[in-house]
């Protein structure tokens, strides 16, 4: 019995020590992957050591909320500090309780650290994330009431440390630096607003809600100071409306946002459904847009400001796409000059405009004029660089 | 009982050394080059920015039009909206991009292989691509639903004589073969090319039909053939050693970086100087298409060493 048992054991034993060691060595020797390995000495090419220096710049500080700095690495960043100097925006985020953690959280995250000062506007206050507390209840119903307050509170406690003031909801992707742009090209002491420019309901047209607008500081003076005098009154939920409405009385003009050659920047939808797909032809939108739509690639700018309905996975890719990932090397058909505001080479003179509302035969027209000539344009700013592709 | 109880202890032992030095014999006999020389082909980076910078404007302008790159694109006529989706977007960055298919259809332009069995297909492409890629010293081989940025490709390549041989892209390990995945695309050197053409003649070395009992997929087919004329497999990554080649759609990597909840989820997620994704849908190449080569936030200059210019005829770039 004993020898028996015994055998068995040991064969059990080494039976049980073959498959132990053969699972362990699988997981440990056999199947591996290279990435993140670390750096091996010398390699094939027998490059140097590389300094870093990129590495040292990446660094994002996603607790440092609010606090402005380069997202962009490796590169040289002086237009877009100057522009951030010299065009203050605030941004305040229309969001609420339920919100915060599914949307409002990833905004935060995202787009409006370049914002010179963020505001996120609920109806209650919350200190943890922080939220502006508006005092109103929440619900499509009270949209117009909260952006009334939003304003008011943005004028009342930022008026100051902002030239311009952008409204946008916790599901629009905003792109700062082009917004800085488009409004570079103005004053805060002009009565104007900005927006995807929609025409119904009101004469000079409204600004979509979703795709974002922004006030300079003398229109929202005057929309907070009708508040006041009951010039302008809570008409409807409405809110892009009825703002829209409101801004008609007070002698707020609506701005064309578009790029120099006709592009929209503020968009009502995301970017795959103004990139790829076709609007049904009974789709409202057809009846809406001020501008012509255009459809595929050339709906939208290179210097794109928003987009609307974008999901939180879909706010982290735009901001992978805008400020990250970049094709080395290329040099953008789209070569936009500096706008009037800065200093530095580029400047424009007083002379250039922006294109006016006449479409784009005319600047088509013009391209091929230039290109029969052989001519880069440098008067007009914009204009697509003629590429000689070396062969 | 104790009896039986140190005969199970010493047969676990025992046990665990037969298979540890069963497995090292068979690493032994399977290996053909030593650790050593391993180590050195595993990562291949870009150059950094000091290195290009030390070039003059004219060498860098050569070096941009010297480094040039022939794309065989795999594509399938049940799938046409790929050849399509690939046509309108990122292969017209190619210097020459050619599409090979494995059966002939109407519309689909490509290079008919007449061929379903993915191994040959791919043999045949890069036999094909061999003869007919003229001055052309780079080769990228990719599937239907993957996007590349050739510049990006162009950038870790700059730096590198492809009269050597180089095999590179996302590199994995099974057992002791060391291969590229092939969804995330592989590049290849003329030289490695050269080299893997002339091993086709070989068919003991590498058969058109695998000897083994199983069919080794077509990536480590292709590795095995290479590893036979002294060519390795290389990880592209980048100055930070994230990886340039991806087998999933960026959308895939944003969401697994979110789920992993780090501080920052782009950064957790994929590199700037990313050179593939796959599994991409049409409409995602498009909305790609956009992103990479257009949507930017103004006032940010690169001071890149290369210059590449938009290809002719296109408006999504």
């Amino acid at each position: 019995m004993k020898p028996i048992s015994s055998r068995f054991a040991f064969y059990l034993g080494f039976l049980l020590g073959t498959s132990t060691l053969y699972i362990f060595l699988r997981q440990t020797w056999f199947e591996r992957g290279f990435s993140r390995r670390p750096n091996s000495p010398g390699s094939v090419a027998g490059l140097k050591a590389r300094l870093d220096a990129e590495g040292n710049t990446w660094k994002t500080d996603a607790h440092i909320q609010l606090h402005h700095h380069n997202h962009v690495t490796g590169q040289d960043s002086r237009v877009a500090d100057e522009l951030y100097e010299k065009v203050r925006v605030l941004c305040w985020v229309m969001t609420g309780p339920k919100n915060l953690q599914s949307k409002a959280r990833h905004v935060k995250a995202t787009w409006t650290r370049h914002c010179n000062v963020a505001l996120f506007m609920s109806s209650v206050d919350d200190p943890d994330f922080p939220t502006v507390g508006l005092g109103t209840k929440e619900g499509r119903d009270q949209l117009y009431w909260k952006t009334i307050r939003a304003f008011q509170y943005a004028l009342e406690h930022h008026g100051d440390e902002a030239d311009w003031f952008l409204k946008a909801d916790d599901d629009t992707f905003v792109v700062l630096e082009n917004l800085r742009w488009v409004l570079a090209n103005h004053t805060a002491e002009e009565p104007v607003y900005f927006g995807k420019r929609f025409k119904p309901y009101v004469r000079q047209g409204y600004m979509s809600g979703g795709a974002g607008y922004v006030l300079s500081k003398e229109a929202l003076r005057r929309f907070v100071e009708a508040f006041r005098t009951q010039a302008c009154t809570h008409t409807s939920p409405v809110e892009d409306l009825a703002l829209g409405q409101c801004m008609e009385k007070i002698g707020v003009k609506p701005g064309d946002s578009r790029d120099t050659l006709a592009r929209e920047t503020f968009h009502p939808f995301g970017p795959e459904q103004h990139l790829t797909r076709e609007f049904p032809k009974s789709f409202w939108y057809w009846n809406y847009c001020h501008y012509p739509i255009v459809q595929g690639p050339q709906c939208c700018s290179d210097l794109a400001i928003s987009f609307h309905y974008v999901s939180p996975d879909v706010m982290y890719l735009l901001e992978y796409y805008t400020y990250h990932l970049r094709a080395y090397g290329y040099k953008h058909r789209y070569q936009p000059l500096p706008p009037r505001a800065l200093s530095g080479p580029g400047k424009t003179d007083a002379s250039q405009e922006k294109m006016p509302d006449t479409g784009r035969t005319e600047e088509k027209q013009e391209a091929a004029a230039a290109a029969a000539a052989g001519v880069k344009k440098p008067a007009r700013s914009g204009n697509v660089v003629l590429q000689e592709k070396q062969q | 009982m104790m009896s039986e109880g140190s005969s199970f202890m010493k047969g676990m032992v025992l046990g665990g050394l037969f298979c540890l030095v069963v497995s090292l014999i068979g690493s032994y006999t399977l290996g053909i080059q030593s650790n050593m020389e391993l180590h050195l082909h595993h990562h291949l980076k870009a150059p950094s920015k000091e290195e290009l910078q030390q070039l003059s404007e004219a060498q860098k302008l050569e070096l941009s039009q010297r480094v040039r790159v022939y794309c065989v694109i795999m594509v399938q006529p049940k799938i046409l909206q790929y050849w399509v989706a690939a046509k309108d977007t990122w292969s017209k960055h190619c210097d020459t991009a050619v599409f090979y298919t494995s059966e002939s259809a109407k519309v689909l332009e490509a290079v008919n292989l007449e061929e379903s069995d993915e191994w040959v297909r791919l043999r045949k492409a890069l036999s094909h691509a061999h003869e007919n890629s003229g001055e052309l010293q780079w080769f990228l081989v990719v599937r239907p639903t993957t996007f590349a940025i050739v510049e990006n490709l162009k950038y870790l390549v700059v730096d590198k004589d492809p009269s050597q041989p180089f095999y590179i892209g996302h590199a994995l390990k099974s057992g002791e073969l060391e291969y590229v995945e092939y969804q995330s695309g592989i590049v290849l050197s003329r030289e490695a090319l050269r080299r893997l053409v002339e091993v086709f003649k070989d068919e003991d070395r590498c058969p058109e039909q695998g000897r083994s009992l199983w069919k080794l997929s077509e990536e480590k087919q292709l590795a095995v053939c290479l590893k036979y004329t002294g060519v390795y497999a290389e990880n592209g990554e980048d100055s930070q050693g994230k990886g340039l080649f991806n087998s999933k759609t960026v959308s895939t990597l944003i969401s697994d970086s979110m789920t992993r909840n780090l501080p920052d989820v782009v950064e957790g997620c994929c590199s700037d100087m990313a050179i593939t994704f796959s599994g991409m849908t049409p409409n995602q190449m498009h909305v790609m298409m956009y992103g990479v080569y257009r949507l930017r936030p103004f006032g940010h200059t690169f001071h890149d060493s290369l210059i590449f210019l938009p290809p002719e005829g296109s408006d999504n770039d």
